[in-house]
Formats: structure tokens, sequence, C-alpha cells
């Protein structure tokens, strides 16, 4: 049984460390030792395929979820799933949530005052097609205050989380958007070193655009791989 | 009158983006933030066993705005029904009320809901998934209602204790923290391959307590006296 487990890729350099103190809210959420290394066994090489049954069926137009359209900046987002050697993940769940477009989000913790669009939850998800290819319609979030110092301002963000295939592919990220100034001054973005930050920026696309309705951006998302993968013909993706 | 650069060759700095081959990897882990309540966790979400709201936080959002499906639960899974439950806790101790944890188990036959478990002579439960997500509540306190999972292989000819894979998320975390949570009944503790490896001194972090009520509690100490064995994943 074991010889079938093919363990997935550790972190690499990219990932964040628990503790960055520059993100306050880390100091006494961080553990002080270090994580155990394990042998990865069916557990953890395993994961949930039957998405719709847990969570319910996709939700890719966060636009039109209620009676009218919601304020801001129609957008597009697409891309791929793809794992770490450039290969689709198809029929994976990409889960989406996002403050609207004055930056605040539909949550009795959020209270700054910025205004709430009755029509707009911020709240979709979506699934991958065969070749890992998601898309979703939605408005461009706003930038917002936050608590950690003084004058202090995340950039727009959509928060994503994917399942990926296995326990092991667990990924829960923010997208950002080109040419934003406040990502190099986010202490949760810098908690990624460069050049590696840069992997969660996405990519004004005109060709992604719908003419006279929305603008479009791309960002494909990479889960960790199988760390010992059969020989294979390493064809580089398109972009 | 000489300039200082040559304006022909000059070039904007290069804008790197997810879609630039020169530093194609992971996508970094970023935190689920204080605000993922309306949007991750599903009606149901802790329950893997019958219809429930549980692990969905409501009151942290308007209800024309409550939009989560619910899970498509298709009947009763076989097994003992069991629920776990425990403090989700900060490096002073503090209940941590915006956590959320997942789970991940096999069925009462030690069979994962996966692709990739594809041993045919254990048999698939279909009315169990296996997969679970709920918010702590006010109190930081996680609650699962769920089956109690057969025994799964480990390395070489390991059979594992049986265990539930336990992801911790929230404001902070900037990337889940992986554990598990295993029985104090559990047979074949004592020589779990994983279990084995965690220090003695900190194996008891991952062991669930009997309550009187019948819950099997394990506390998640993210720091501190206590704290908890996290993988390395």
């Amino acid at each position: 049984m074991s010889g079938l487990i093919l363990p997935y890729t550790s972190p690499d350099a990219g990932q964040p460390s628990s503790l960055h103190p520059d993100y306050r809210s880390t100091v006494l959420r961080s553990p002080r030792q270090a994580p155990l290394v394990i042998p990865q066994t069916l557990t953890e090489v395993t994961g949930p395929s039957d998405w719709a049954r847990l969570m319910g069926p996709a939700m890719q137009d966060l636009t039109t979820q209620h009676k009218g359209a919601p304020q801001g900046q129609r957008i597009v987002v697409t891309g791929r799933v793809l794992d770490e050697d450039g290969r689709p993940v198809p029929n994976t769940v990409v889960e989406i949530w996002q403050a609207n477009a004055a930056g605040r989000y539909i949550h009795a913790k959020d209270d700054w005052p910025a205004p709430l669009d009755p029509n707009f939850t911020g709240v979709g998800r979506v699934i991958t097609d065969a070749e890992g290819r998601y898309r979703y319609v939605t408005i461009r979030p706003g930038a917002y205050p936050w608590g950690n110092h003084k004058n202090a301002w995340r950039p727009a963000h959509i928060h994503l989380s994917l399942l990926g295939p296995a326990f092991a592919t667990r990924l829960v990220t923010q997208m950002y958007f080109p040419d934003d100034p406040l990502i190099e001054i986010d202490p949760i973005a810098n908690a990624v070193p460069m050049p590696y930050r840069q992997r969660m920026v996405s990519r004004f696309d005109i060709g992604t655009t719908v003419p006279n309705w929305a603008l479009g951006y791309v960002f494909d998302i990479v889960l960790k791989g199988r760390d010992q993968t059969p020989f294979e013909d390493d064809h580089d993706d398109d972009h | 009158m000489t300039t200082t650069t040559d304006l022909e060759s000059r070039n904007a700095a290069p804008r790197q983006d997810s879609q630039d081959p020169s530093i194609f990897g992971q996508t970094p882990w970023q935190t689920v933030g204080p605000y993922f309540h309306y949007g991750l966790p599903w009606k149901g979400g802790a329950d893997l066993v019958s219809r429930s709201d549980m692990g969905a936080r409501p009151d942290l959002m308007p209800p024309e705005h409550f939009l989560l499906s619910e899970s498509n639960l298709s009947g009763t899974p076989q097994g003992e029904v069991i629920e776990i439950a425990g403090s989700v806790l900060d490096a002073d101790g503090q209940p941590i009320n915006d956590a959320m944890i997942e789970i991940w188990q096999a069925n009462d036959a030690g069979r994962y809901a996966s692709l990739d478990d594809t041993r045919e002579d254990v048999p698939l439960d279909e009315h169990f998934i296996g997969f679970g997500r709920g918010s702590t509540d006010k109190g930081g306190v996680f609650r699962f209602r769920t089956v109690r999972p057969g025994r799964v292989p480990g390395p070489g000819n390991t059979l594992q204790a049986p265990h539930i894979a336990l992801s911790v998320f929230g404001r902070g975390l900037l990337k889940r923290l992986a554990t598990r949570l295993y029985f104090a009944d559990g047979e074949g503790n004592e020589t779990d391959p994983i279990l084995n490896l965690v220090p003695e001194s900190r194996r008891h972090t991952l062991i669930a307590q009997r309550k009187p009520d019948g819950t099997w509690w394990l506390d998640i100490n993210i720091a501190g006296e206590n704290e908890t064995a996290f993988f390395d994943l």
C-alpha cells in the first residue's frame, strides 16, 4: 500500500514564516517550535474530490447575487490552477471572498465608515475545467484601513481558497492587482520575500476584458507538485 | 551636453507577476484574515453526519448575505457518531474566536473518499465524504460531528491508529497549521508511525480525551507551554 504513496513537495522559499512581527497578530498566533517533519501517508496525499456535494454548486458571478448591480468596476478574473510541474489541476474548487468596491466587507466586525453595498456580498466559488482553467466575474475590491499600525492600509485583494487534490496541497492566498503602491508597504504581502511576492500579483490582460462591459485580469495559481514525478517532457506553459 | 543614460536602450524595470515564467512556483500562502465567515464555512460544514448549521456563524453577517450553500448529504454514514471539540488558544492562552478548523478523515472502514485512495478491498461509504470545516464560536471553541475513523495504512507495513487530520486557519496565521487528532483509547496509538515521531513530551497535544458528555476534546495551543505539535506540510 505504502508503495503507492507519492508525497507532495515541501513548502518552497516563497512561503511565509508563521511569525512575521510586522504583521502584529502573528506574534501571539505563531508556534515557537519548528514544525515536525513527518513522512506523508495516505492521510496527507488524499483529499476530497466531491466538492459540489460538500459545499454546493458553483457561484461564478458575484455581480448577480442580488436585485441590482453592485457599485464599482466590473472585472473578469481568469487563469489556471497548475501544479509545480506546470500540469493543470482539473476539477478543483477555488473559493473566493472579498470586500466591496469601497473596501468594506459584509461582516459584522468590519465597521469602518465606508459604504456597504446591498447588491454585493463578495462570495463565490468556481471549479477548474480539464485544463485547470477557472473564470469568475466580480467587481474590483477597494483598499481599506486596518489597525496593524498607524495609517495602515491593505492593498486591494481578493481572498482565494483552494483544496487541490490532497490534504497536503491546501492553499489559501490573496490575489493582488498590478501597479498597486500599497503592496510594497503591506505587512501581510511583505511576509513573502521578493521575488516570490510577485507570484500573488495578477496581470491586466486586454484579451480577458469584455468590450463595453468588464476589465480583465489573469492569475495562475500554483499548488504543490509531487515530490517524485515520473519523467515527462517538461513543456512550458504558454505564459 | 551629455546625457547620463542611454535613452535609446533604457527600459522600464521589469514588472514581475503571477504570469511570469521566471518566478513560476508555489503560490505563497496568505492569512484568511478576520472576515472569512461569510465566504468559507458552508452550512453544516462541521456536521459530517446530519443536516444542521454547525460550523457557520450567521451572527456575523446580515441574513440576506448569508449565501453559503448547504452541504448535500445523502444519508447517514456507517459507524460510531462522535463529536470532537476543543479550544483554539493563542500564546497567552487566550481563546481565538476568529479561527477556522478543517478536518479530513477516513470513513468507518478506514477508506478515504478520494480518487487517490484506490484500495478497492476497503469499502467506500456513499454517505460520507470525510472533509469538514467550521469556525470557532464566540468562546474560541470548534466542534464537529462526524464518525470515528477506521485505521488506515502507514509507511512500510504499518497500520496507523485512528486519527483525524486537522488544519488551523485564522487572522494572524499566515499559513495553515497542520496537526492530527488521535483518540485516548485509540487502537494502535502505541505503535502509530506518526505519533511515534512526535517527542514523547508533546504527544499528549495530539490525543483527544473523552469528556463525561461523550465529546472528544482536544485543545489546540498555537504556542505556549503546551504548544500543539504541528507538522511540516
